[in-house]
């Protein structure tokens, strides 16, 4: 693989992660939301990590791969720092010496031959699109809004729902979009907090090259976690990147949104780490929920900048927990139960993975269900294929 | 020149700072060797009273007449050295200096690079000061009086201190009473005493002063003039009550239609207030102010069938015919003491102050537990549910303070002392509570304050060493998420109130007095001083100082502390009476001036105007520099067409050989 070892060659670690800046205040680990379940305690690494003689001991920890890249680390911290960067540090020493999880080096191997971390062909990207007549994108004609898909989104049938319903709402409402096809590949989410970073940066490379070449006004994602890692991590991207909720919002003060049934439903909506924290999105998924007729919205105690993370994250996908206490996900739905909600929605199809995993785990699936957003918009203009949810 | 130019040339060693990177003795001898120069030496500090004999000594004896001195940064020494050609009877501005320092040995580290680069330094004043004219600089008469603007304790100390050394003072506070913030305040770290007890007298004292005029609920509009002769106008607003009238009874607020509508800015929200108040019971002057975005009257233009203040004053105060009245006045010097604001915890949102009513700021908190507050001092809060007396508090250090995500990279200096001070009241008013600090270091750096933060602690507050990262709600319980840094253990504490020390920010207004004064603002956006160290209450703009926490955080003895020293400053103009006007400014060749006015419109410091003059039987316009404004930034002469305005010291005649020596020509 072209450049597995792409650690600034004469960086040390404390300079590569500003290690001394560190005031050891706690912020990081005071916030960090597993720290209730498992042993990890970021703001540790970050002071053992200066000690390079310790580096190669604190990457054989286990709890470096408990980390769900949340980032609250690094939104709380007080001096700039990104702490869950130290534990990504680890990780990339854990994979440069080969010496993963089976299921990590697996969905590396996936993302590096077949452009997605869920070993599926690169060829059955496009399948989704099935039965749909879905607008494919070229580099030579120029359009308004370009979507970026995401891997689980593309192949995983409990989610594909929401690029589906997306398609039929853009055709409705008459706006000027194309899709990627089988071009699109993996964003990198999951590669670059797995540590893997050579392929992460080949990644980077690849899709700034391919994204630059369409002559698009903006990207539009339809995951949260492909919108951030565009946005954060993609330098030289020549348009600016939007989540489709945003696009969503936009549409309807244009009022070209028009939803034709009501839905008598109270919703609670939980913000995914990486479209609000991360990047500050937080109305507008609320703006359009509040916009369906019939809908009582409410809110978690922990909305907003305070949202628990589902563990959705950070490469949780492929590393098994060990901790026998509750997931965060169960203690999230146990407060959606709490406010007698029926619907829990979210805008990201890890939330929607992690906190259905958990509504059946506690048994609730009578009381409430778990919903994309897109899904609920799906259904309301009964444009929604049943047969396509699993 | 009839004379021809003996120079001297003077490099200096400043200790090692010089001598470690620049071979001295190398560039002495090369400059021995360039025109004119009739003696070159070294010494290890020029500055010091030998350094200085030795160009006294060589003045009188080789009858040179410029001097070079190769050396720092002339911001601090040219008015040294300028002093001591004086002293022999040589114009002093036949000096000039080359920065062998700051733009030599400090950033330079190969030695024969920066020897090479001083030599050239020492050849382009060479070069230039053989050119330079002899100048004289001019005095003019002081106004003897002040203007203070922002009347908490700083403004109130700094008034005082000038009205008692006899000048006049004009004192404008922008709200409707003086005090400031210190007036919010219950007790005063670390001695405990009642900030009333000792700022009301002061107050008083303040608005009874012969000298003083006080000038409250107004504000500078329009600033003028220079140092010694500042033209200032002022904008009183309109109370709508007479004050001559208005004997402070409170009949008016307790009848207005709207009694006790609006949150009492004063009690920070906490308490609530009229249409028609007083902001605090020792507020001075005790007169009443109409709210005019509240009064029925004044929105809407009626307020029943009469207003109920109108018929409640048995003084007949209420004036609703009352104007805005414009005061122009004219002082010499001013004192800028316009405070901070408290940082907002809303830009926090991780610590739910905008969800919870029982997270509450420490300004908050001091109204909370102050007698004259709006509880009466019982500390009560709402847990959302029902109001409690709390037993578990929770006060977070270093809200807003020491944190790059909000922009604040500074530490406050005032936080974890008051922090220290509430937790030792609450404890006092309830016993059983427990009290916990949560913070990441202390800072308890002055006089009396370590030794209070050791009393605090011993009276069973808990100091827990970790900064909280969130604030949710179980129950009815607030949970801080927070890590036991000592013990690595991350904890979620359960809360009845949580007190944020919210830290000190420049105010929200500060634009407007920033720009009237042409003020500076350092990197944490205070106002800035014209030297950290040793010009701590000057700014940029010459008779202008700064005092208290507009010019940065700080806690009361600091304060009152700075007020002195910028009374202090300020008199030296009121009592001198005279103000020495730069020689190094801008002068307009009228002959070759066409009038164009774009000089005008250049100046930042509105220094030149244009003037009809008669040019051989034709009246035409030139521009004239006012001296006394200019600063000799020389904008003008870089934008004039027609070269015919330069500043003297920096004509092009007397820089352009510089700059070519500079290039290596001769
Ligand atoms: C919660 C808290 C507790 C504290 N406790 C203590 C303590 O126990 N002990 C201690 O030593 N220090 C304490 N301090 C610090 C203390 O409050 C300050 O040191 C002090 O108030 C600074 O005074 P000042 O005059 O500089 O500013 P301020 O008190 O802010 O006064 C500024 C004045 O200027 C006025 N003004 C502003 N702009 C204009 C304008 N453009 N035109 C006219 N007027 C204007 C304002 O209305 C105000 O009256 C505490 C601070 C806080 C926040
Ligand atoms: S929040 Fe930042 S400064 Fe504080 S302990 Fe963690 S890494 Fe260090
Ligand atoms: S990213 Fe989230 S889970 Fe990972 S260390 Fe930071 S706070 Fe903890």
């Amino acid at each position: 693989m072209r450049g597995m070892k792409m650690t600034t060659e004469n960086q040390t670690f404390a300079e590569k992660f500003d290690l001394l800046g560190c005031i050891q205040c706690g912020r990081c680990t005071g916030g960090c939301p597993v720290t209730v379940r498992t042993n990890l305690n970021v703001r540790r690494f970050v002071y053992d990590a200066y000690n390079e003689d310790l580096l190669d001991e604190l990457s054989r920890m286990a709890e470096i791969w408990d980390c769900t890249g949340c980032h609250t680390c690094a939104v709380r911290c007080p001096k700039g720092l990104k702490p869950l960067e130290v534990l990504i540090g680890l990780r990339s020493l854990v994979v440069e010496s080969g010496k993963t999880q089976p299921t990590v080096r697996d969905a590396l191997e996936s993302t590096f031959m077949e452009g997605n971390p869920w070993e599926k062909p690169r060829a059955t990207r496009g399948d989704w699109m099935e039965g749909l007549d879905v607008k494919i994108a070229q580099p030579d004609q120029s359009v308004e809004n370009l979507f970026f898909v995401c891997c689980t989104i593309a192949y995983d049938p409990r989610v594909k729902i929401v690029a589906q319903n997306m398609v039929r709402l853009l055709e409705k409402a008459g706006v000027d979009y194309a899709f990627l096809g089988e071009d699109e590949s993996c964003c990198g989410s999951e590669v670059f907090t797995l540590g893997e970073d050579g392929l992460f940066e080949m990644i980077v490379e690849d899709n700034t090259e391919l994204l630059n070449e369409y002559q698009a006004k903006r990207i539009v994602a339809l995951s949260p976690h492909c919108f951030t890692t565009f946005k954060t991590h993609y330098p030289d991207l020549n348009k600016p990147v939007l989540h489709y909720t945003q696009l969503l919002a936009e549409l309807l003060e244009q009022e070209k949104l028009v939803f034709k049934n009501g839905l008598a439903k109270k919703i609670v909506f939980h913000d995914p780490c990486y479209l609000g924290k991360q990047s500050g999105v937080f109305d507008e998924p609320r703006r359009l929920l509040k916009a369906i007729e019939g809908v009582e919205l409410v809110e978690f105690n922990r909305a907003r900048e305070r949202s628990l993370c589902c563990e959705g994250g950070g490469g949780k996908m492929w590393v098994e927990s060990e901790s026998k206490i509750e997931r965060l996900a169960e203690t999230r739905i146990k407060d959606a139960r709490a406010l007698e909600a029926d619907i829990v929605a979210v805008a990201c199809p890890f939330c929607v993975l992690t906190l259905e995993d958990a509504v059946k785990a506690l048994g609730y699936e009578e009381e409430m269900r778990v919903a994309e957003i897109m899904e609920l918009l799906g259904e309301l203009d009964g444009a929604q294929d049943k047969s396509n949810s699993a | 020149m009839t004379e021809k130019p003996k120079l001297g040339v003077y490099i200096c060693h400043c200790g090692i700072n010089i001598a470690a990177t620049v071979d001295v003795e190398e560039v002495t001898e090369y400059a021995q060797s360039l025109p004119n120069v009739v003696v070159a030496r070294n010494y290890s500090y020029m500055c010091s009273d030998p350094g200085q004999l030795l160009i006294k000594n060589d003045i009188k004896e080789h009858g040179l007449n410029r001097v070079v001195v190769a050396s720092c940064s002339p911001r601090m020494h040219e008015p040294t050295f300028r002093k001591a050609l004086q002293e022999v009877g040589l114009n002093p501005y036949y000096l000039e200096m080359a920065n062998i320092r700051e733009q030599g040995s400090w950033v330079h580290e190969d030695r024969e690079a920066a020897t090479a680069k001083a030599k050239t330094l020492v050849a382009a004043a060479v070069a230039k000061v053989r050119l330079l004219e002899p100048l004289t600089s001019r005095e003019v008469d002081a106004e003897p009086a002040a203007l203070v603007i922002g009347a908490g304790i700083a403004g109130i100390q700094a008034a005082l201190d000038i009205a008692d050394a006899g000048f006049k003072v004009y004192l404008v506070e922008k709200s409707p009473s003086v005090g400031g913030r210190m007036a919010q305040l219950d007790k005063t770290f670390p001695t405990l005493d009642c900030s009333a007890c000792i700022l009301t007298p002061k107050m008083v004292d303040a608005a009874n002063h012969p000298n003083i005029e006080l000038l409250a609920y107004s504000e500078v509009e329009e600033v003028g003039g220079f140092v010694g002769n500042f033209d200032v106008k002022v904008r009183k607003k309109a109370r709508y009550v007479d004050v001559s009238k208005c004997t402070g009874c409170g009949d008016c607020a307790k009848e207005c239609r709207l009694a006790n509508r609006f949150p009492n800015e004063f009690d920070e929200g906490l308490g609530k207030r009229s249409a028609i108040y007083l902001p605090f019971p020792q507020a001075v002057p005790a007169k009443y102010t109409i709210d005019p975005e509240k009064c029925l009257f004044l929105t809407r233009g009626r307020c029943g069938k009469s207003p109920k203040c109108v018929d409640a004053c048995r003084a007949e105060a209420i004036d609703f015919e009352q104007k805005d009245e414009i005061v122009t006045f004219k002082v010499g010097a001013i004192v800028v003491a316009t405070g901070f604001d408290v940082f907002d915890p809303a830009k926090k949102p991780e610590y739910g102050y905008t969800d919870y009513p029982n997270v509450i700021t420490g300004l908050e908190m001091e109204r909370l537990v102050s007698a004259s507050g709006p509880t009466g001092g019982d500390i009560v809060v709402h847990n959302g549910e029902e109001e409690i007396t709390p037993k578990e508090i929770a006060f977070i250090q270093c809200v807003g303070s020491r944190d790059q995500s909000v922009g604040n990279e500074y530490c406050s200096r005032v936080c974890c002392m008051y922090t220290a001070k509430q937790a030792h009241l609450i404890k006092d008013k309830i016993p059983d509570a427990t009290v916990k600090v949560y913070y990441m270091d202390v800072r308890a750096f002055g006089k009396g304050f370590e030794e209070f933060y050791d009393r605090v602690r011993r009276e069973g507050i808990r100091y827990v060493r970790g900064n909280p990262s969130e604030i949710f709600k179980r129950g009815n319980k607030l949970v801080v998420k927070v890590e036991d840094t000592l013990t690595a253990t991350p904890l979620e504490d359960e809360f009845d109130l949580v007190v944020l020390a919210v830290g000190l920010e420049p105010r929200s207004d500060d634009r407007k007095i920033i720009d009237l004064l042409r003020l500076s603002q350092s990197p944490d956006r205070f106002f800035l001083e014209a030297h950290p160290k040793l010009r701590p209450v000057d700014t940029a703009s010459d008779g202008v100082f700064l005092a208290g926490c507009c010019q940065g955080p700080k806690d009361i003895p600091d304060t009152v502390a700075q007020a002195k020293g910028a009374a202090a400053s300020a008199l030296i103009p009121l009592a001198r009476g005279k103000v020495a006007i730069d020689a190094q400014v801008a002068e307009v060749i009228e002959d070759t001036c066409r009038g164009c006015g774009f000089c005008v419109s250049i100046c930042p410091y509105t220094a030149i105007e244009l003037v009809t003059i008669n040019r051989m039987g034709h009246s035409v316009e030139v521009a004239r520099v006012n001296e006394a404004l200019c600063k000799g930034c020389g904008s003008c002469s870089a934008g004039c067409l027609s070269n015919s305005i330069q500043p003297r010291s920096f004509r092009d005649r007397q820089i352009l050989p510089q700059i070519a020596a500079l290039g290596g020509i001769r």
